[in-house]
């Protein structure tokens, strides 16, 4: 019975392959047979998913012949009524009527974009961008002057929204749309058909679901421009030869197109998670190819208000455009400050900020006010951090009082009254206020107790007279507490390793041992 | 000897004159012809071997020499022609030239032979003694007084005899044929009556050197001999040195002997002391090694000061080492001795230390060679010394299961177990036997394996230790936990680590490896660890009992103090298990830090975080919480006990430990208890930390979030009285740490000394050696030096040759032209008087 159903299976599989390939040679071959047109339509619409991709070879072969033909209506698509009814000759109903065949496939097939197997979403993307190279060499409408640049852009339109699905995780597929991203009119088109359709979904639904936001972004991403101005030539759309009039041919154009998709993307609420991976890649992949970047202040500044890992994250952006374009931040260094919590020895983005604090803390005209007060912040937040960090927070805070000379008096006051409590005040969010350069670093003090031996080592460097050389925190940033680990294994004791000369009566020790106070074995 | 010298000295060489005048002549050269190298300074101890030159001889020589040479070979450059010396042996260099010149002569001798008359007998062929013709000889030409040296004639050697008659084998005709060739005859004598002087103080020197030897083996025997003697002073020593001879088979009078000598009778015995003087001396090492911990809790890495070996608690201080001890190794293999060892020594343990054991195990670890002590124990002297030691080894543990182990348990197991090659075996051996069997199982293990009885046993008790640590993580997850086995293995790992700390340090480390690498297999993953399982935080405490956990920087402590402050910031708290866990970890890290003080911010943060999971949720403490905690969340009030009549009915108690390994679910009410005994726990421990942390400049720094939440749990009430009460002292205690703010000071540092212009002196110690580099420098600068000279005396050798060739081509050339000049002229000549004589002629014509 079942081996009878595969064979019967397998035999209508074969069919309609034949039956297809049958269909689209008689089209081919005479206009009489145009109705089997129909026939192919109707298998696309099919719920089998076999019989679609079928369907779809079909079409790519049937519609791309009919095009390099030229088989199809050039210019503005009458409708198929008014052109049937009508008294034109044979020929122009002919090319209208399979125009509008044309379209209606175009659009079964831009609806295959979120078909749930990815076969079928594959091989549609790949025959739509098939017809929009076609198109493009042949193009449906009237060239209005001379050299006029024509690109298929409401078929494109198709394929992006089809990429843009509100519902579907296109990743797999934007994966593979990436490649043609590598053409230099395909990604202009894209930036322009991408802010088309966020405003699109935008306008009809007010809150986009997730799956959209990470759709678009992912296209967005995908999309990078190259950072020299050269000749932008490989085109997907073959043309015989390319005008320097065409705007698609200058990079300005390209980082005008670029801004306005980040723009219409970043000025709606975007979901948490989005935020952070926005401000991951801004500094690299979108701040450079802005043709003006001073308009992201607004979404750094408000980002850096979120608190938290955000502004941590925005902090990166919003430094380069200080740094690079005269961006006037009154606040930024108090908002740094306001940054340093607990959390940031523990967080992912731990390397990262220390990195960019680094980077921010390098100038030597800082105030010496406020360099005091991040170190006196950094010490007393060391107090709670595990060994890794701290290995990398002392270096970090000696090299701030090396920067520095005149906070060296935080850990080397000679005629300083003795205080009954700690002049710095840790609740004041203004590093003016916060009269750090009266206090001392005794964190470090403390430190230099602390029970791993090289944090007590890096600690006790402030004993001595710092030395004039900066130390690199640049190693040090990513250390993992196993890297530690295996260099605490890794380390060679003295030769005969010290035994404990208290002999062991039990697991928790002799009786006035804490575990043996605390704990019972039954 | 001592005649033949001056009589050697005597005879005139006959080539002297010779000699004499070579060295006259240079020794009083032309003033004119000298070069004389000044020396600048005179320097005690260096050779001037350059002072003097002899420029024009130099030259004469160099300019002889390439005439000889490369004026030859110049000459010859288009000849191709060779000059092949037929002689016999000329271009064999394995013949000595004496070999060669007896051949030759053997040649010429027959040659010699083939006799063109055969009838002329009257050959002359002369009669030689030692080379020198006979018929010289009775000329009396040269007189050998030997009348005088008759006796002495047979001391002579054959060879000093053939110098002294000039003879060397070969034929007087043909040594006055080679004299004008060999000049050096007379010297080349001299030499060889050097080498024979030479050559015989060799031999007496050699001849000393035996007899002393032989004379060191004597002494050398006589003090071995005299050590027995020592021993058996009242037995004969011909018997003794009898038997040492040839004892095949012991007889009994051998055994008797051997036992007497091994008995320590003869030895002074070390006096039995006091009780006072005992533990006096205990004190002073229990000092010692307290003085040795704190040099290495302050890190100071003073080797000089260290002693090279740890002593552990239990090292008899009597020099043992395990590997040496072959002589008590002989002594069980004798006859009588050699019965089954494990056996004899499980009953000799259980015969000889049961009444004083702890008495002797404390002599024992007090003070050296006190196995002296147990002369007078007569029943023991044939006793072997091990189970003893082993004794002192483990003073609490010993008496403990010996008076725990049922006599039963004793009897039905086997004594002799072998020691278990993997972990599996072990397990086999240990699994399904009740606790007291499996220590016992174990500790005979040990016995049967001690490393003083085979070679192979150090390696096995080292693995030993690794497969005791796997048992015990094995019983530490599995359900319910054996925690009372362990308890009680922790003595025997304990033991094992005092016995090989190498091997035990590394498995130790590997374990935790092992469990810091799941750890961070799991932050890699799932971006966050749990709490692992009972083994590991047991492995962590064994570490603590094992090592001291005081010092700077510890092979084994060090990481697993990482992998603490990995437990209690990585693993986020989810469950109640996880509470009992954290709070066992604190436990463990307090400890660890419990004589040193040092500061440890991960238990003041996850006490914080305990102290906070107890409180209602509020908003206002959020900011200060840290890492493995959030301020809102799932799992942001698991302490929070509000059931008002589990709080009255709470007793405050221990938490057990197993309560950390399985699944559970226990009841409500007893949920609750568990909460206000973990939060109780939780108290105490920041009681503890106030204690020990309140000298740190910044306590206050540190304990101010703390204060803030344990006020607020104080307002809240809710709290069972007892807990009231523990958390007001607590906090009253971290308030009452008073301190002052000193200002920090840096260490004054040197200042840099000015830069000083005095000459820097080098003491030389070797004169003509560059100073102030190793051997291998020196030697490299030497080699490098003389190749230097070496390529530059090339270059002016090959310059010279080149000059030296280039003169000789434009003398050739300078010769050739003269020839032709003179030759022309001749022509000219010889064409002018045709000439002129055809000119002669034709007047004579003319006036004709």
């Amino acid at each position: 019975m079942e081996a009878e159903a595969g064979g019967t299976e397998r035999g209508r599989a074969r069919d309609p392959r034949r039956a297809l390939g049958r269909l689209v040679q008689a089209v081919l071959c005479s206009r009489g047979e145009a109705n089997a047109v129909f026939d192919v339509l109707a298998a696309l619409q099919s719920e089998d998913q076999e019989e679609i991709q079928e369907a779809v070879r079909a079409c790519s072969r049937l519609f791309g012949a009919l095009l390099e033909r030229g088989e199809l209506f050039v210019g503005q698509l009458p409708s198929e009524d008014m052109v049937m009814a009508g008294s034109q000759g044979a020929m122009r109903k002919y090319k209208v009527w399979m125009r509008h065949r044309y379209c209606s496939c175009c659009n079964r097939l831009g609806e295959l974009l979120v078909h749930p197997t990815f076969q079928v979403k594959e091989l549609a993307l790949g025959t739509l961008m098939k017809f929009v190279q076609l198109e493009g060499a042949h193009p449906l409408e009237q060239p209005k002057w001379e050299g006029h640049y024509l690109f298929p852009r409401t078929l494109f339109r198709v394929v992006v929204g089809g990429l843009l699905s509100p519902t579907d995780d296109q990743s797999l597929l934007l994966s593979q749309f990436r490649e043609y991203l590598e053409f230099d009119d395909v990604r202009y088109h894209t930036m322009q058909a991408a802010s088309d359709a966020v405003a699109q979904v935008t306008n009809q639904q007010p809150e986009p679901p997730l799956t959209f936001w990470n759709n678009a972004f992912t296209l967005l991403c995908a999309v990078s421009l190259p950072l020299q101005e050269q000749d932008l030539s490989t085109f997907y759309v073959k043309h015989v030869e390319l005008l320097d009039k065409w705007k698609v041919t200058h990079l300005r154009e390209h980082r005008k197109v670029f801004q306005t998709m980040w723009l219409s993307f970043l000025k709606h609420k975007l979901p948490l998670s989005l935020y952070k991976k926005v401000l991951l890649v801004m500094h690299d992949s979108i701040l450079p190819h802005l043709a003006q970047p001073t308009l992201m202040i607004d979404f750094l500044t408000s980002a850096c208000d979120v608190g938290g890992a955000i502004s941590l994250l925005a902090l990166n952006g919003l430094f380069i455009l200080i740094h690079k374009h005269n961006l006037e931040h009154p606040d930024f260094y108090r908002k740094l400050y306001g940054l340093l919590d607990p959390s940031i020895f523990h967080v992912k983005y731990r390397a990262r900020f220390f990195h960019l604090a680094d980077l921010f803390l390098s100038s030597s005209h800082l105030p010496a006010y406020l360099v005091a007060a991040f170190a006196k912040r950094l010490s007393r937040l060391a107090l709670t951090a595990p060994p890794e960090a701290l290995l990398m927070v002392l270096p970090f805070i000696c090299n701030l009082l090396r920067r520095h000379p005149a906070c060296r008096v935080l850990v080397h006051r000679p005629q300083g009254p003795e205080l009954d409590s700690d002049p710095y005040d840790p609740e004041e969010e203004d590093p003016a206020q916060s009269r750090a350069l009266e206090s001392c670093l005794w964190e470090l003090q403390t430190l230099q107790r602390h029970y791993h031996p090289e944090v007590s080592k890096a600690a006790s460097v402030i004993n001595q007279a710092l030395s004039v050389p900066e130390v690199s925190i640049a190693p040090l940033l990513e250390l993992t507490a196993y890297e530690v680990f295996e260099q605490d294994l890794k380390k060679k004791g003295p030769e005969p390793v010290p035994l404990e000369f208290i002999p062991a009566q039990g697991l928790l020790g002799r009786r006035d041992d804490l575990c043996a106070q605390f704990f019972t074995l039954s | 000897m001592g005649k033949a010298r001056p009589r050697a000295a005597r005879r005139p060489a006959p080539r002297a004159p010779a000699g004499a005048r070579g060295s006259a002549a240079r020794a009083n050269p032309n003033p004119f012809e000298v070069k004389v190298n000044r020396q600048k300074f005179q320097i005690l101890g260096r050779k001037a071997r350059h002072d003097v030159g002899l420029p024009g001889v130099a030259r004469a020589r160099a300019i002889r020499k390439r005439t000889q040479t490369l004026l030859k070979e110049y000459k010859d450059r288009d000849k191709s022609n060779v000059f092949t010396d037929k002689r016999f042996g000329e271009y064999n260099s394995n013949i000595s030239p004496e070999e060669k010149m007896m051949k030759r002569f053997a040649l010429e001798q027959q040659r010699h032979h083939e006799k063109k008359s055969i009838y002329n007998l009257n050959e002359d062929e002369e009669l030689t003694h030692y080379g020198q013709s006979l018929a010289d000889i009775e000329k009396h030409n040269d007189i050998v007084d030997s009348d005088s040296d008759a006796e002495e004639q047979g001391t002579l050697s054959a060879e000093l005899t053939a110098a002294h008659f000039g003879g060397r084998g070969l034929l007087h005709k043909k040594t006055s044929q080679q004299e004008g060739e060999e000049g050096g005859k007379p010297k080349s004598r001299k030499e060889l009556i050097e080498e024979l002087i030479a050559k015989s103080k060799q031999e007496k020197r050699e001849r000393q050197a035996q007899r002393e030897d032989a004379l060191e083996l004597t002494e050398k025997l006589d003090q071995d001999w005299k050590e027995i003697q020592t021993l058996l002073s009242h037995k004969t020593p011909k018997s003794e040195k009898r038997e040492k001879k040839e004892n095949p088979k012991p007889d009994a009078y051998d055994k008797m002997v051997r036992e007497l000598g091994f008995e320590m009778k003869a030895r002074p015995s070390n006096r039995r002391k006091p009780e006072e003087e005992l533990a006096k001396e205990e004190q002073g090492r229990l000092r010692k090694l307290e003085a040795e911990r704190l040099q290495r809790m302050l890190g100071k890495e003073d080797e000089s000061v260290k002693k090279p070996k740890h002593m552990s608690a239990d090292d008899l201080n009597d020099g043992f080492v395990l590997d040496k001890d072959d002589r008590r190794l002989l002594s069980y293999k004798d006859g009588k001795m050699n019965v089954e060892e494990g056996v004899h020594k499980e009953l000799s343990r259980e015969t000889g230390s049961h009444g004083n054991n702890e008495e002797e195990s404390e002599e024992e670890s007090g003070h050296p060679d006190s196995h002296s002590d147990l002369g007078p124990s007569a029943e023991s002297g044939e006793e072997d010394e091990q189970p003893q030691r082993e004794q002192g080894q483990t003073p609490g543990k010993r008496l403990r299961s010996d008076q725990h182990t049922p006599e039963a348990a004793r009897a039905e197991l086997p004594y002799i177990f072998a020691a278990p090659e993997s972990y599996e075996e072990l397990r086999s051996v240990l699994s399904g036997r009740s606790m007291e069997e499996q220590l016992l199982v174990v500790e005979r293990i040990q016995k049967c394996n001690h490393p003083s009885l085979a070679v192979g046993n150090k390696e096995k008790l080292e693995k030993l230790f690794g497969f005791l640590l796997e048992y015990v993580g094995d019983l530490a997850t599995s359900d319910p936990p054996d925690l009372k086995v362990i308890d009680k293995l922790v003595v025997q790992l304990y033991n094992l680590c005092q016995m090989f700390p190498e091997s035990a340090s590394s498995s130790m480390q590997f374990v935790l490896r092992d469990a810091m690498h799941e750890m961070e297999e799991m932050i890699e993953t799932k971006g966050r660890a749990a709490f692992p399982g009972l083994d590991v935080l047991i492995y962590l405490k064994i570490v603590g009992l094992l090592f001291p956990t005081s010092d700077f920087r510890h092979p084994v402590v060090t990481p697993a103090l990482m992998c603490l402050s990995q437990l209690l910031t990585k693993c986020p708290v989810l469950s109640l298990q996880d509470v009992v866990k954290g709070l066992f970890v604190c436990c463990l890290f307090l400890e660890c830090v419990a004589l040193s003080h040092r500061f440890i911010p991960e238990v003041i943060n996850f006490l914080l975080g305990i102290l906070y999971i107890a409180t209602p949720n509020k908003q206002s403490q959020g900011s200060t919480l840290v890492h493995p905690f959030r301020a809102l969340g799932k799992n942001s009030e698991l302490l929070l006990v509000s059931d008002a009549e589990d709080v009255a009915t709470w007793q405050r108690g221990s938490l057990p430990l197993h309560w950390a390994s399985g699944p559970r679910a226990p009841t409500a009410a007893e949920a609750n208890h568990t909460r206000l005994s973990c939060l109780a726990v939780c108290l105490a421990l920041l009681r503890h930390c106030t204690v020990i942390y309140g000298t740190l400049p910044s306590f206050h720094a540190v304990t101010r979030p703390l204060q803030a939440l344990l006020t607020q749990h104080l307002t809240d009430r809710s709290h069972p009285h007892e807990l009231q009460e523990l958390f007001q002292s607590t906090l009253a205690e971290m308030e009452n740490q008073k301190q002052l703010y000193r200002p920090l000071l840096c260490e004054k540092s040197k200042p840099v000394p000015l830069k000083l212009f005095t000459p820097r002196l080098v003491k030389v110690l070797e004169f003509g050696r560059k100073q102030g580099s190793s051997k291998e420098e020196q030697e490299r600068k030497r080699l490098i030096h003389k190749h230097k000279r070496e390529f530059k005396g090339a270059v002016r050798e090959i310059r010279k040759d080149n000059q030296f060739l280039a003169r000789m081509q434009l003398s050739e050339i300078m010769e050739r032209d003269a020839e032709r000049k003179r030759r022309v002229k001749q022509l000219f000549n010889s064409l002018a008087t045709q000439e002129g004589e055809w000119k002669a002629l034709k007047r004579k014509k003319f006036k004709k």
